[in-house]
């Protein structure tokens, strides 16, 4: 597969939380706002890029008995850092969606990737695997987030989107994340079988 | 704590915050294993276990390894006459609980194998699944940062945080547990519905989900 095709699958073909539904508890609760969901989204490019690299250029020394709980220290190693950054440089995201930065540790996606592509490839396609991942999963909670911000607040980045129209406040409730979350899966179904037509 | 608090800190957990349907945690067992009742019992019971497990050990771990105090291990030994504050672990808070998790999974099922096997047949193939489970690692590091039932912090540093810890884990799996069994039973009829193509599968379980979600708003404003 080409450099760029290896980019470029997880953002459509093989996207991460629409496609093979991994990550969910993430994409559903900091959707709320996009403000969170793009704090969230750049720290798993972060987190998922240098996993995979790491992953990579270790993988000929690891043992094939204890690979997942090595995988779970480079990365939970790399969640202190992402977490330890924006506690300091953006303390209010930080207090907003702390808790699930700290749980990228378990995230599926990272770990799935590990196991499922850095540790079979080279460190090259492994960075560019886990960018394309990330920015698959970006885009995936950036639709939701915008879906539920501009319904339920009326807002889009906490900016006022139409003036003086009431916001339907149950989209930015957990019951609206799961509701929109259902829908954009259901849409994404019914374009990818027109695609394949 | 009294014995009211304690009830609440319960009922909090199982329905008003209910880890599934009011803080996102633990959703890939919960879409993934929900698709019938038997296989969500044994899930849910493997998650009640484990999280009780989790909250006990992960506290003793942070009170005795990574919290700077008197009863610090770290300070005991090494301490001579250096300040307390030199033994602050708790930036490694993360990678320590997940290790915990992680060994104590493994460990539990080899005791489980060897002590109970009827109980490692019922178990045993949902316990590994368990440590890659958010909401086990969310609950522990939740007891550590606490909530606040009607006014009262309950977190680390609470006279009773340890036992808030074991009731919020063993309440958080009973939420689960509630969560999932639900959810199987709707999944079990609706695998006989004639849906939508495109809705067949995932979304429609999110779609469920978000109706059941809308009944657990009901519970909002037991608990303040």
């Amino acid at each position: 597969m080409s450099l760029f095709k290896e980019f470029l699958k997880g953002i459509w073909e093989k996207n991460p939380v629409l496609v093979l539904s991994l990550g969910l508890c993430p994409t559903l609760a900091t959707s709320g706002s996009m403000r969170n969901a793009v704090g969230m989204g750049l720290s798993v490019i972060a987190v998922l890029t240098f996993s995979n690299i790491i992953i990579s250029l270790i993988k000929s020394f690891v043992p094939s008995k204890i690979r997942i709980p090595c995988y779970i220290i480079v990365i939970a190693f790399l969640v202190t850092v992402v977490d330890m950054l924006i506690a300091g440089f953006a303390p209010e995201l930080s207090k907003a969606i702390g808790l699930f930065i700290k749980l990228i540790v378990v995230n599926c996606i990272i770990l799935g990737r590990a196991e499922a592509f850095a540790a079979k490839n080279n460190p090259l396609r492994a960075a560019l695997d886990g960018l394309g991942m990330g920015i698959g999963f970006l885009i995936a909670i950036s639709i939701i987030a915008t879906i539920r911000e501009v319904l339920g607040a009326n807002k889009w980045f906490g900016l006022t989107v139409v003036p003086g129209w009431d916001p339907i406040g149950i989209m930015i409730l957990p019951a609206g994340a799961l509701l929109t979350f259902g829908l954009v899966m259901a849409v994404r179904n019914v374009l990818a079988q027109r695609r394949s037509r | 704590m009294n014995l009211a608090t304690a009830f609440l800190v319960i009922i909090s957990v199982v329905l008003v915050n209910n880890f599934i349907f009011s803080r996102f945690l633990g959703y890939c067992p919960y879409i993934g294993v929900s698709t019938e009742k038997k296989s969500a019992l044994g899930m849910g019971l493997a998650v009640i276990f484990v999280m009780t497990l989790a909250s006990v050990v992960c506290w003793l771990v942070y009170h005795f390894f990574l919290y700077p105090s008197e009863s610090n291990l770290f300070y005991k030994i090494f301490g001579g006459n250096q300040g307390v504050e030199n033994f602050d672990l708790r930036y490694l808070m993360t990678l320590v609980f997940i290790l915990v998790i992680a060994a104590l999974v493994q460990f539990v099922e080899m005791v489980i194998q060897k002590i109970a096997p009827p109980l490692y047949a019922a178990l045993g193939i949902y316990l590994p699944l368990i440590t890659t489970n958010c909401a086990v690692l969310g609950v522990t590091i939740l007891n550590i940062e606490g909530v606040t039932i009607n006014g009262t912090a309950l977190g680390y540093g609470h006279p009773m945080s340890l036992l808030f810890g074991v009731l919020q884990g063993f309440g958080a799996g009973c939420g689960f547990l509630l969560a999932l069994m639900l959810m199987a039973g709707i999944r079990e009829r609706l695998a006989l519905q004639n849906i939508p193509k495109p809705f067949r599968g995932m979304p429609i379980a999110f779609l469920t989900a978000a109706l059941l979600a809308i009944a657990f708003m009901g519970f909002a404003g037991l608990v303040k």
